[in-house]
């Protein structure tokens, strides 16, 4: 498969991860990742430090699901919405089995009184596996420019 | 703060600690004054971490209230810190988080401080070509930056500007110290940084953070995992002086609990598909499976099952906190103890499962209160004092932060 061809798998993929997260279908959110995966979300200045932690970190999808099951059902927030916007990605390497790739984006969030914010701006550090003709995260780690967060982040990034 | 607005927050306090007049979250003028009184007064403020600044000339800059400030490794060893504001101008001395210096020079004209603080040099002291310069009777020695008096407990550093501040271990007490003295007991590593930006005062959060009655109520997952549930074993211990308290969770000794039945805090259709997350390791032998301490003013600390992490708020604003989260593992952690710690930390910080409501909950009462400056919070659970307690279905040590800071107000 060509780079061109990779880059686009890769844009689709970032789409409908972006629409799943914004339309609310937070259930599907788990899907776009293998079973034994890698999620996190970080801050630039964390990973120069070398801090090994983020606020959200799940090694496996099940903790994706539970995380979408708690948001649903224990979590308290006010209703909010974001907007992804994502930017065009870059494959940094490939081993044969898995692409690595990075990807900005920003996003708004919005809340139920109309208030918008720049809720993050960031990139994405992706490790992706072709499985039966669908592209999984095997690793997605959520890079932040800052690591400031205003109120709460629930809903993923 | 102008008199009239003394005269209507001093008229509103009730006799006794039931009661807090909603004023006292939203005057900006307060902030001031507790600046001066408070953060600057015989309070012991949380700077660092001494696993920070191993090495001579290591400093990382903080905040005493709103003011900036260094705290710095001497050449003797010692830890100082002083006011991050130059002597000539009032520019920060040190402009980013943390680094190592043999000496600090002010950007804006070359004023040279050393490690503790004292100005050493200044740019053409002489002038230039015998003309300019300073008169004769400024003498570098004769200027220093405001420095505070350094305490240190099981490697965690508090500075004070006061001399009136008692010892820490008289300060924050026994039980207190006992707690601290456990959970440090072993050298801390830092594993993660973040902040959370809080809409609202920052005595809100001190609030939050001592009250155990909140936490299985607002917090769903904590009852709903038998994380922390009130009728679980353990109580909340409040120093004399009210400004600190530790407050334990222990495990259930027993599955059955119907002290929950019916409440939204408790979800029984929710199970975790990856329970791991919750395997614990209990580290200290102690089943204490939650535990928060605070140190008056800005300053708490956390064991959550496996969860180490240091909570300190910096107010910004009058409506504005800065929320430093420092996350904790032991610097000796075996590497599936450090995985539990990472693992388990999706309980904790801005989008921890059992706190991220605390991020937002704080605003609610600033919206609510938004039109009631004659109205006042009520704090009756667990009668009306501020001793410890063997319930944890009580206000007591929000009571004592309310204590201590009338005290020191003067209110």
């Amino acid at each position: 498969m060509s780079d061109a061809e990779m880059l686009f798998r890769i844009a689709s993929l970032n789409a409908a991860y972006a629409a799943a997260i914004d339309d609310d279908r937070l259930e599907e959110w788990p899907d776009f990742f293998i079973d034994d995966c890698l999620y996190k979300i970080t801050s630039a200045e964390n990973l120069r430090d070398g801090n090994e932690a983020g606020i959200v970190y799940a090694d496996s999808r099940a903790m994706l699901a539970d995380r979408v099951l708690a948001l649903r059902r224990a979590n308290i927030y006010e209703r909010q919405a974001y907007r992804h916007i994502i930017g065009a990605s870059r494959l940094t390497a490939s081993d044969g089995t898995d692409i690595s790739a990075e990807t900005p984006f920003l996003v708004v969030r919005t809340m139920r009184d109309g208030q918008l914010d720049l809720f993050v701006a960031g990139r994405y550090r992706d490790r992706l596996r072709d499985g039966a003709g669908k592209l999984r995260f095997v690793e997605r780690v959520v890079i932040c420019d800052s690591s400031h967060f205003d109120t709460l982040v629930a809903i993923p990034l | 703060m102008d008199q009239a607005t003394i005269a209507r927050v001093h008229g509103q306090w009730p006799k006794g600690l039931t009661q807090v007049p909603f004023p006292v979250y939203q005057d900006p003028a307060l902030l001031e004054q507790e600046q001066r009184l408070l953060f600057e007064g015989p309070v012991w403020n949380y700077l660092c971490i001494e696993s920070e600044i191993p090495n001579v000339g290591d400093w990382r800059t903080t905040f005493v209230g709103r003011m900036p400030v260094v705290v710095v490794r001497t050449e003797t060893g010692d830890i100082a810190a002083f006011e991050n504001r130059c002597l000539h101008r009032g520019a920060l001395i040190c402009l980013d988080n943390a680094g190592n210096a043999r000496d600090f020079t002010c950007v804006y004209h070359a004023w040279r401080y050393d490690l503790s603080g004292n100005l050493k040099s200044i740019a053409f002291r002489k002038g230039v070509n015998g003309k300019g310069g300073m008169p004769d009777s400024f003498h570098p020695e004769d200027h220093t930056t405001r420095k505070l008096r350094i305490a240190t407990i099981s490697g965690i550093v508090f500075g004070t500007f006061s001399d009136q501040t008692p010892t820490i271990e008289d300060f924050i007490g026994p039980d207190v110290a006992a707690a601290l003295r456990l959970t440090a007991s072993r050298k801390l590593q830092v594993i993660g940084r973040f902040t959370e930006v809080l809409p609202n005062n920052w005595k809100l959060y001190a609030e939050n953070v001592r009250d155990t009655y909140h936490a299985s109520l607002l917090h769903v997952f904590f009852a709903t995992f038998r994380i922390n549930r009130l009728s679980q074993g353990g109580g909340v211990n409040v120093s004399a002086n009210g400004a600190c308290h530790v407050s334990t969770t222990l495990a259930p000794t027993q599955e059955a609990d119907d002290s929950y039945d019916g409440m939204r805090s408790v979800d029984d259709g929710l199970k975790l598909s990856d329970p791991s997350m919750l395997d614990a390791e209990d580290e200290h032998g102690d089943r204490v499976r939650q535990q928060i301490l605070s140190v008056f003013p800005s300053f708490a600390m956390q064991r959550t099952y496996n969860v180490m992490a240091i909570r300190q708020f910096v107010p910004r604003g009058v409506d504005r906190t800065d929320l430093n989260w420092i996350y904790l593992g032991y610097a000796d952690d075996t590497p599936a103890l450090r995985r539990r710690r990472l693992k388990q930390l999706n309980l904790a910080g801005p989008a921890g499962f059992v706190s991220m409501e605390d991020g937002c909950i704080g605003n609610f009462v600033e919206r609510g209160a938004v039109a009631a400056p004659q109205g006042v919070s009520l704090l009756e659970m667990g009668g009306d004092g501020t001793e410890s307690q063997e319930t944890r279905a009580t206000e007591t040590a929000i009571r004592g932060f309310w204590k201590m800071w009338r005290a020191i107000m003067g209110q």
